[in-house]
């Protein structure tokens, strides 16, 4: 097979298992994960496949897989969509195949299969557990998801968007992929749907990013109107460039490119969870703990990344936009780690950190460190996949302990309720110690320090002074909320009979752990700087060659400065150990000092929008809306048209019709059929004889008739 | 041999006697006898044209006519029994004091 027929079958696994559970498989579970499962791992071994062959080709970005088919006639010529891979989509290709796998099989485990069907489950809410009988006592376990081959068949279609977003070769297939995702982030944040605050994150969700999309649509017209092309290939030559460099846009003395690269720029705000549109996505862990929560947070958010990484040569075309995605993916980064520091909930924990790391990837963006930005989007797809599964499996733990003691008014996600768990969930303790050290950027041995090193060298190197000192102070609160994270929930003792009777989860979580977990140690390796002290030049930078080679100019390696390395170092060892040392013996949220009311309330941006927008909106539907036009005017007009109709039928029955109709035709008719008939009855004597005599009269009549007139 | 016209003449004199019967008179019996008058006029005709005709062999006009005296003595057989049952109820035998049908 060649290996563009191959591209072209990638997506379609997950699709045809989406279609075939929906529609045939969905009483059957097993039958159901088996599809899912299959079709994940069918993708997989696409896209591996695919990754090695692009490793072989030397001069990929020159000369990418690609392939296209005429779509649909614009105009003179054929709108056409197509695949492409080039050495950016096959490192993106390779975490999404391997993330997008290890989701489907984590979810088997997550949702209890082989577990019996619980007491008091309904089909909208998580399993409550189910009562067995066993040595002749009774006790509870967990019982499996009511809805669970609807599960596989969402995570199936949600997988099919990502792999048509990633491997599309024009922004049109890229935004029909983004949507499907999109979509797939309602049906699953609302996947318990009788919760009423999943359903409002859902519809806060996808109302939230429906305000990205928008602009990202404007942008891709706009893109489309000045170059005639949406093919990533045809917009990233040296003249079409150039050209929407020099038209102006009359927008703010922007030009063309600026202007749509900030349009580009405002969906992936949307769809990656940057200040302002950053709220839908800590609301979003309301879906099924850990799988949603990794969707939300490793896979579906890293597209919004992967957007602006691939219209990088549009967006840094203008330093105004460059300098307004910096600004803002740097303030979210220290913005939204400041939150996390405050919060209790261990997913809402990693919700704000994702949007942080996020941010780190923007701003590296903003500062033009494209291949910085790539290394961290995969290292922290990784790490973070590994953390949320961890989180899931940790709150998968709880639950046991909550159904050992059956005191379900414990909160199993809240780290203050934990404690003590290395002991009882080993597996997961490893696995989310190398996922938090990643995060945190520990020094050398983890994925996640060599690629936030990265983007700190770029920073500095490039004079972006401000984004520098910014990104470090969000790394050092990254690295000291997530020290908390792991002091509370695994270190200590436990701190409720129901962290106590924590279980370890079964194999099909444990082993995405492990196998995430390696590669958020080994993925690092493959982009150590050729300058770094001791270690630099031992192995090759592979990442910042294979990747760099996306870019028409390969961008060149930043020489090695001893300040961003040490202060890497410094945020990394200091924040990992203060997080250590002040989390060591607080026992309760009481005495956690830094449960401030405005960090704990996210700086009130909810609250600000519910004021500035919903309650308006709200009000503007209920008054303008519903009062003023609805009732006012619409009523108020149909009101009139009402009497006016009923005043003009009377007038028409008084006048036309009682006295034209009624009278002349209805009733005169009948008075003069009447008359007739009155006269006429008096030729109805009922004399035999003068019937006859008439006859005869007529019959004389007739033959005089015919005779004179016929037969002369 | 007679000419077929005066036949005709005949039979004609004889049905618009019957027929005058029928118009003017006003006892059902003497109306019955008028009926009676134009079916033998009728018959005459058909004897006549029999014999003044083209095939004598044939004994058509001979047949009519016997059907014809049948279905009139079948006639005044129906309408003699009608008259008595008037008769008997009504006490009268006029035909225009015979109107418990009219309205």
């Amino acid at each position: 097979m060649t290996t563009t027929t191959l591209i072209w079958l990638i997506p379609l696994p997950p699709v045809l298992a989406f279609f075939l559970i929906v529609l045939f498989t969905n009483k059957s579970k097993a039958l159901s994960h088996t599809i899912a499962v299959g079709a994940a791992f069918l993708s997989w071994i696409g896209s591996m496949i695919v990754f090695v062959r692009a490793l072989g080709v030397e001069h990929l970005g020159q000369e990418p897989f690609a392939s296209s088919v005429p779509w649909f006639p614009a105009g003179d010529t054929a709108f056409r969509i197509g695949v492409l891979v080039d050495p950016l989509t096959a490192a993106v290709l390779f975490f999404v195949a391997w993330t997008v796998l290890m989701i489907f099989l984590y979810s088997v485990g997550y949702h209890n299969f082989g577990q019996p069907v619980g007491d008091h489950d309904h089909k909208g809410l998580p399993p409550h557990g189910a009562t067995v009988e066993e040595h002749g006592h009774k006790h509870v376990v967990p019982s499996v998801e009511p809805m669970y081959s609807r599960f596989f068949a969402f995570i199936g279609l949600f997988a099919f968007g990502m792999y048509v977003l990633v491997l599309s070769d024009n922004l049109l297939t890229l935004f029909v992929g983004w949507e499907i995702m999109g979509l797939c982030s309602y049906l699953l944040i609302g996947f318990w749907y009788a919760k009423e605050s999943a359903r409002d994150a859902a519809v806060k969700a996808f109302m939230t990013t429906r305000i990205g999309d928008v602009f990202m649509l404007l942008g891709i017209a706009y893109l489309y109107s000045a170059t005639g092309t949406l093919s990533f290939r045809e917009i990233f030559t040296e003249g079409t460039l150039h050209t929407l460099q020099t038209i102006p846009s009359g927008f703010l003395g922007f030009s063309a490119a600026g202007l749509i690269g900030l349009l580009l720029f405002i969906g992936t705000i949307g769809k990656s969870a940057q200040f302002p549109l950053h709220v839908w996505l800590p609301d979003a862990m309301e879906g099924p703990t850990p799988v949603s929560a990794m969707i939300h947070a490793a896979t579906m958010v890293s597209a919004g990344v992967y957007a602006v990484i691939r219209m990088f040569p549009l967006i840094s075309l203008d330093p105004r936009t460059m300098t307004i995605v910096a600004f803002i993916g740097a303030f979210t980064a220290l913005f939204a780690a400041t939150i996390a520091v405050a919060q209790n909930d261990i997913k809402r924990v990693l919700a704000y950190s994702t949007i942080s790391q996020l941010g780190f990837m923007i701003a590296a963006l903003g500062v033009g460190a494209y291949v910085a930005a790539v290394f961290h989007l995969i290292t922290h797809a990784f790490f973070k996949a590994l953390l949320f599964l961890g989180s899931g499996s940790v709150i998968h733990g709880m639950e046991h302990g909550l159904l050992h003691t059956g005191n379900h008014d414990v909160d199993p996600q809240n780290m203050f309720n934990m404690g003590g768990l290395r002991n009882k969930m080993p597996i997961t303790f490893w696995t989310f110690l190398i996922g938090g050290f990643a995060l945190s950027g520990f020094p050398i041995i983890t994925a996640g320090f060599w690629s936030k090193d990265e983007i700190f060298a770029d920073a500095f190197a490039n004079g972006h002074l401000l984004v520098f000192f910014t990104l470090a102070g969000a790394a050092f609160l990254t690295a000291f909320y997530t020290m908390r994270q792991i002091t509370l929930t695994f270190l200590g003792e436990a701190r409720t009979p129901e962290a106590e009777h924590a279980q370890e989860t079964p194999w099909t979580m444990t082993t995405p752990l492990v196998i995430l977990a390696f590669f958020a140690v080994t993925y690092g390796w493959v982009g150590i700087p050729e300058h770094f002290p001791l270690l630099g030049g031992l192995v090759p930078n592979w990442l910042h060659e294979f990747v760099g080679g996306t870019l028409a100019e390969a961008p060149e390696a930043i020489a090695f400065s001893w300040i961003p390395l040490l202060t890497s170092l410094v945020v990394a060892l200091g924040g990992l150990y203060l997080g250590w040392i002040t989390y060591r013996t607080v026992n309760s949220a009481a005495e956690d000092r830094l449960q401030i009311p405005l960090l704990k309330n996210k700086y009130y941006i909810d609250e600000l929008y519910d004021r500035v927008f919903v309650k308006p909106a709200y009000w503007f539907a209920e008054n303008i809306v519903y009062k003023l036009l609805d009732q006012g005017i619409i009523d108020g007009v149909l009101h009139i048209f009402g009497p006016a109709t009923q005043g003009l039928g009377a007038f028409i029955r008084n006048n036309f019709d009682l006295p034209v109709i009624n009278r002349f035709f209805g009733d005169g008719s009948a008075d003069v059929t009447y008359w007739f008939g009155g006269k006429l009855r008096a030729v109805q004597t009922g004399r035999i004889q003068q019937y006859l005599m008439l006859a005869l009269v007529v019959f004389i009549a007739i033959g005089a008739v015919l005779y004179f007139f016929m037969l002369a | 041999m007679v000419p077929l016209s005066w036949y005709l003449i005949f039979a004609a004199l004889l049905f618009s006697i019957g027929l005058f019967g029928v118009l003017s008179r006003r006892n059902a019996i003497a109306i019955l006898l008028g009926i009676e008058l134009m079916l033998n006029a009728v018959n005459i005709n058909l004897a006549a044209f029999w014999r003044y005709g083209q095939d004598v062999t044939q004994m058509t006009g001979q047949v009519f006519a016997i059907i014809v005296f049948a279905v009139a003595a079948a006639e005044v057989a129906v309408g003699l029994a009608l008259v008595i049952s008037v008769y008997r109820r009504r006490n009268t035998v006029v035909a225009d004091d015979i109107n418990m049908m009219k309205w």
